[in-house]
């Protein structure tokens, strides 16, 4: 029975169009976290020493600190705005992608 | 309020003044006398949560309610919760201590600690809670041959599971032997027994409410503690760093990256240890199964990635503080000489700051706080523990899927019973040793030998069960031998001379090696069952995209 849901489901073509929409959301987040977190790691094993620099003449605000702040915010602001999408239009899409299923089962 | 903090600097001042004269007399104790602040307060967190358990006990009938508290946790609540699980007493003595000692590093700890759970929320919340039912091993197990894959699974959740256990259990006996005057071995049984109590009795819903409460406590602690030492800066974060680096012998080189991160590989392994390895935590895997749906999911991380991000830049201030606070006064230290050592050890710059800026009455909260949060992980992780014992061993491995709800449960209350007891004993045994290692390694653990199978199996239709064993059982052994091998067990705890194996960070050696097995004994597995494996994929991935026959979607 479910298998034959999950068939009907496959061939929505709704379904194709909430993963690639969403794989597409997901992986571009992931990609930016992965990138400026790794990036990040790159600079504190290789050039260490450009992390200490301040952030402006005479100013005790290093670089390193004000880029870590940064990423703490940015990364966070970043899921806000994955659960915001996905709680909303992509929750919207699967319902629907599950009530035609139903539908086409009765 | 301003008044009695002014009045208690001053009293500060005068006090240091007088112990300068006075500092012969202070004689060095490693138990510190009965304090009485926390000992009543720490009363308090036990009576409530008694009290709760007690509630929990009788919502606690079926299997669901007792892993997952019956999918009825709200998302903020579990975002509380899961705050509560992952900061351990480790991140907030041990990250303070570390801010205090080598400035800037801790802080890049710190960004290691969180970057894990955007790419929690991104990659896999949802399809965790639209696959899994209790543990994650659902998930990988899921079209994969039932018993050897959870057998492989419940072995590497249980080793990350003792590990932190291990951790967690000396570092609570060291640290009440301190706070509250009490033996390292009352403090044990202390421990180990509450944690028995709650989840037996109470499940998931009680285990879920002590690590509510407990984060709320450390929350707010923390927060208020920090407000007060920044008050005595003027609230400027500049006018902190100024005077800080003044007197810091790293001078101003304290907020550069500096000696725990000296070489480029140990930086790199670090961070991908605590990323992935926060992803493969089977207690923090397990609570995404508590809420309703993937919506609930989602909004978890979202909570809990918001408080974990907040307190981690509040230890920052506070280790920061420490320095001036802590660190110039004679005080606190062993002797009353400045820069010598810490009364009580490194570890406890938290503590010293809160007694500083708050009096008795804070550093008995800050106290009370530190031993709910041992005590909410530690319950967190036997639970998770007893799941995979019950639910993947005994449940699906032993009987089949053929045992009954209340066997399943009584299985997994003895098991509780057992984790408890091993962790006393394995507390015990632990103490005169060195074990900063042991967090390391429950990371490494997590991060070699639970999320590359996990994601694999989510996302890649090729893994089949020959390919999930070798990659699992592979960075499971190479995680554990690559720590075994290197500086923090070969030469500190077993004596060699020198390591066998350069780096104390296993993940940027071990995760490959289990991805690099499970896709090669995938590849080559040609077996009928592996061709039945690769069809279910497809099945499996509509369900994982919309949550269409999910466990306990249907019943709210």
């Amino acid at each position: 029975m479910s298998s034959a849901m999950y068939e009907r489901m496959r061939a929505n073509p709704k379904f194709r169009e909430l993963v690639s929409r969403r794989e597409r959301f997901a992986w571009t987040l992931a990609a930016i976290v992965l990138t400026m977190f790794y990036g990040f790691v790159m600079v504190v094993a290789f050039s260490p020493a450009s992390l200490g620099q301040p952030i402006a003449e005479g100013s005790r605000l290093t670089v390193g600190v004000a880029v870590e702040l940064f990423m703490f915010i940015f990364f966070w602001v970043l899921t806000a705005v994955y659960v915001r999408r996905a709680n909303t239009e992509f929750d919207a899409m699967t319902q629907e992608i599950v009530k035609e299923a139903w539908k086409e089962n009765k | 309020m301003n008044r009695i903090v002014q009045l208690a600097t001053t009293l500060g001042l005068l006090t240091m003044s007088h112990l300068a004269i006075a500092a012969d007399a202070v004689a060095a104790t490693e138990k510190q006398a009965t304090n009485w602040h926390a000992i009543i307060m720490f009363c308090i967190f036990v009576a409530m949560t008694m009290g709760i358990t007690y509630w929990a006990a009788s919502r606690t009938k079926s299997t669901s309610d007792f892993y997952t508290a019956g999918g009825g946790i709200t998302g903020f609540q579990n975002g509380l919760a899961i705050a509560g699980d992952y900061m351990s007493a480790a991140t907030l003595l041990g990250l303070t201590a570390m801010v205090y000692m080598q400035g800037y590093d801790g802080y890049i700890y710190m960004l290691c600690f969180f970057a894990g759970w955007p790419i929690i929320l991104f990659l896999m919340a949802e399809r965790l809670r639209n696959l899994g039912k209790f543990t994650f091993s659902d998930i990988t197990a899921y079209r994969l041959d039932q018993g050897k894959v959870r057998t492989m699974a419940a072995i590497s959740s249980l080793t990350v599971v003792c590990f932190y256990l291990i951790a967690q259990m000396v570092g609570a006996g060291q640290l009440i032997k301190l706070l509250f005057g009490l033996d390292y071995n009352v403090a044990i049984f202390a421990v180990g027994i509450l944690m028995m109590v709650y989840v037996t009795f109470g499940g998931m819903v009680a285990t879920t409410w002590v690590q509510i409460i407990k984060a709320c406590m450390l929350l707010s602690g923390g927060t208020l503690v920090m407000l007060l030492a920044m008050y005595q800066f003027g609230f400027s974060f500049t006018n902190l760093l100024d005077q800080a680096m003044s007197v810091h012998k790293l001078g101003e080189k304290l907020m550069h990256p500096g000696s725990l991160l000296a070489d480029p590989i140990t930086a790199i392994s670090l961070g991908l240890g605590l990323m992935f390895g926060t992803a493969g935590l089977p207690h923090i895997l397990m609570r995404f199964f508590t809420v309703s749906d993937a919506k609930e999911a989602r909004k978890s991380v979202l909570y809990a990635s918001g408080f974990v991000a907040y307190f981690f830049n509040v230890i920052f201030l506070m280790g920061l503080a420490g320095i001036l606070i802590v660190g110039q006064n004679p005080e606190y230290f062993e002797g009353g000489t400045i820069g010598g050592k810490l009364i009580g050890g490194g570890n406890m710059v938290a503590m010293h700051l809160a007694k500083a800026v708050g009096g008795n009455m804070l550093l008995g909260f800050l106290a009370a706080v530190a031993f709910a949060t041992i005590l909410a992980v530690v319950s967190g992780l036997a639970l998770a523990g007893a799941s995979a014992i019950s639910h993947d061993i005994y449940a699906r491995v032993i009987k089949k899927g053929q045992a009954s709800e209340a066997s399943e449960i009584r299985v997994s209350r003895i098991a509780t019973i057992c984790l408890g007891f091993v962790a006393i004993v394995l507390g015990i045994a632990f103490e005169k040793q060195n074990i900063a290692f042991m967090v390391g390694l429950a990371f490494g653990v997590a991060a070699a030998a639970n999320f590359p199978v996990l994601i694999l199996s989510m996302y890649w239709k090729g893994l089949t069960t020959r390919g999930a064993l070798w990659g699992g059982y592979g960075g499971l052994v190479s995680a554990v031998l690559f720590v075994l091998f290197s500086k923090s067990v070969w030469v500190d705890v077993l004596g060699n001379a020198a390591p066998l194996f350069p780096y104390t960070q296993p993940a940027l050696f071990a995760m490959p090696v289990a991805f690099l097995l499970a896709f090669i004994f995938s590849k080559s597995d040609s077996s009928v069952r592996a061709g039945k494996e690769i069809e279910a994929f497809e099945d499996q991935y509509v369900r994982a995209q919309t949550g269409f026959g999910a466990a306990g979607a249907a019943k709210h």
